[in-house]
């Protein structure tokens, strides 16, 4: 057979194709349990900074037993703010609930209108996970709320944490956004970030009252407390920052949960 | 090591630098270079994969029927892309995190199938590696200057270690927005291609 044949051509493409495929077939189930760990890992690892349980750069093993030991996934109704976990037919096997995915999955999610979409994200899952914090001794001291919206660029993702009082912030950070390196960027610069710590969210009505501001917040005004300071160069991730907390702090996002944890107290 | 063997591996680094002289693979090169880090890790990859891509298509040279040639490269190349993508998931889970698409995005970079269409396909496997080594060489050369400036002046560190105190911390270095936007990486390739044809005359092309 020649080889410019159509015949050895098809052979040719053929062997390749059955070639390459089991190559890169057995490389994506041959390493998938590791990169999932990873995924998992990182996971843990940005709920337990936001808390402050660790610094940058601990290891796996570590992050794996403080998580274990400190940190208590729920998953909450966010329409109604009820803690489902415990709903055998809802979450036959809660650990495996996937947030990310039930985002686009019209059974777990609901449109939300534009005027109503202060964060950007045009749709919302109707549970949500939230982490509770214990310290050593079993005591509940931080809510963990997964959050996300959009800058100028990109979806912001990240997660509040919230001291008991469910007003004052405990830490705030964003794990994944694509906002300009070195302006709205610096979203993710731990300097930034210290500051929200000791911020208050709601007003004394309960009202998601926090403002990322244009420039420098001042110390004397009576709003300092609802305040923080604008990243310089970036007044739409700023803004962003903003909105998308007023959306999760307020009626569609974690405020019917909180709402009953303040009358109720968390079991 | 004979002489065309050393050509072929070293040649690429400054005699025929295929960012510096042929302009390939420039795309990659505004998109990885805000730190150091990352480029050099986009660099053992794009080295790793031209290497092996040359090896693997010089090996089947004489089997692959002209017709579909560019095709037969293109899902060589691709596959081994999508092996390093998945290695790098698996075992620098942080790094291939910063990198996002652009490893996957090696597969269109020009350089690779430039080298397998341009070399491999008329030489031995063995001198196709090197040849693929020696390219990516010269891409690695041109990526860690351009990153070298990038996060020294824009981040003031290299390797993510601070060198200099940025003004932002309390220190005296104010940092600079533009080395981390991707114009700036014109800019160096820019000045390493004129002071580069400044030194090798012969680089340089006819107006």
């Amino acid at each position: 057979m020649s080889r410019d044949s159509i015949g050895f051509t098809f052979l040719v493409s053929a062997a390749l194709c059955v070639g390459c495929s089991i190559l890169v077939s057995g490389a994506a189930v041959g390493l998938r349990d590791r990169q999932d760990l990873n995924k998992e890992n990182e996971r843990k690892k940005n709920i337990l900074s936001v808390a402050g349980l660790i610094q940058p750069g601990e290891g796996a093993q570590n992050v794996m037993q403080i998580y274990e030991d400190r940190v208590k996934g729920i998953i909450v109704d966010l329409n109604t703010g009820k803690v489902v976990t415990d709903d055998q037919e809802l979450f036959p096997n809660p650990a495996e609930y996937d947030q990310k995915a039930a985002i686009d999955n019209p059974k777990m999610s609901m449109e939300i209108k534009p005027i109503d979409d202060l964060a950007g994200i045009k749709r919302r899952e109707n549970y949500s996970w939230v982490y509770l914090i214990n310290d050593e001794n079993g005591k509940l001291t931080q809510y963990v709320l997964p959050i996300r919206g959009k800058g100028l660029w990109s979806t912001m993702w990240g997660f509040i944490a919230l001291e008991t009082n469910l007003n004052t912030v405990a830490g705030l950070t964003f794990y994944e956004q694509g906002e300009t390196p070195g302006l709205g960027g610096e979203v993710d610069n731990p300097k930034w970030k210290a500051q929200w710590k000791g911020k208050e969210v709601y007003n004394k009505e309960f009202e998601p009252e926090i403002e990322v501001i244009k420039g420098s917040v001042n110390p004397e005004s009576a709003n300092a407390i609802h305040e923080v300071d604008g990243l310089s160069g970036a007044t739409i991730t700023s803004r962003g920052v903003t909105h998308l907390l007023d959306f999760w702090l307020g009626n569609l996002g974690f405020r019917p949960y909180l709402e009953q944890v303040r009358e109720q107290g968390e079991k | 090591m004979n002489s065309k063997q050393k050509e072929v591996l070293l040649g690429p680094i400054l005699n025929n630098n295929p960012i510096a002289l042929q302009i390939l693979g420039i795309c990659s090169a505004l998109a990885v270079t805000t730190k150091m880090e990352t480029a050099l890790v986009m660099s053992i990859a794009v080295t790793l994969v031209t290497a092996c891509s040359n090896a693997a298509v010089a090996s089947i040279r004489l089997q692959i029927p002209s017709s579909i040639r560019i095709i037969v490269q293109m899902t060589i190349i691709a596959s081994l892309v999508i092996l390093v993508d998945q290695f790098l998931k698996a075992f620098a889970f942080g790094i291939s995190k910063q990198l996002s698409v652009f490893v996957g995005l090696i597969i269109t970079n020009c350089i690779v199938m430039g080298r397998a269409e341009g070399f491999a396909m008329k030489n031995e496997p063995g001198i196709s590696f090197l040849d693929g080594i020696g390219n990516g060489l010269g891409y690695s050369a041109v990526l860690m200057l351009v990153a070298f400036f990038r996060e020294l002046f824009g981040s003031g560190s290299l390797f993510g270690v601070q060198l200099l105190k940025l003004s932002r911390d309390g220190g005296w270095y104010d940092a600079n927005g533009l080395m981390l936007l991707p114009p700036s990486a014109f800019f160096i390739i820019g000045f390493t291609i004129w002071i580069l044809r400044t030194l090798k005359t012969d680089q340089m092309e006819e107006a």
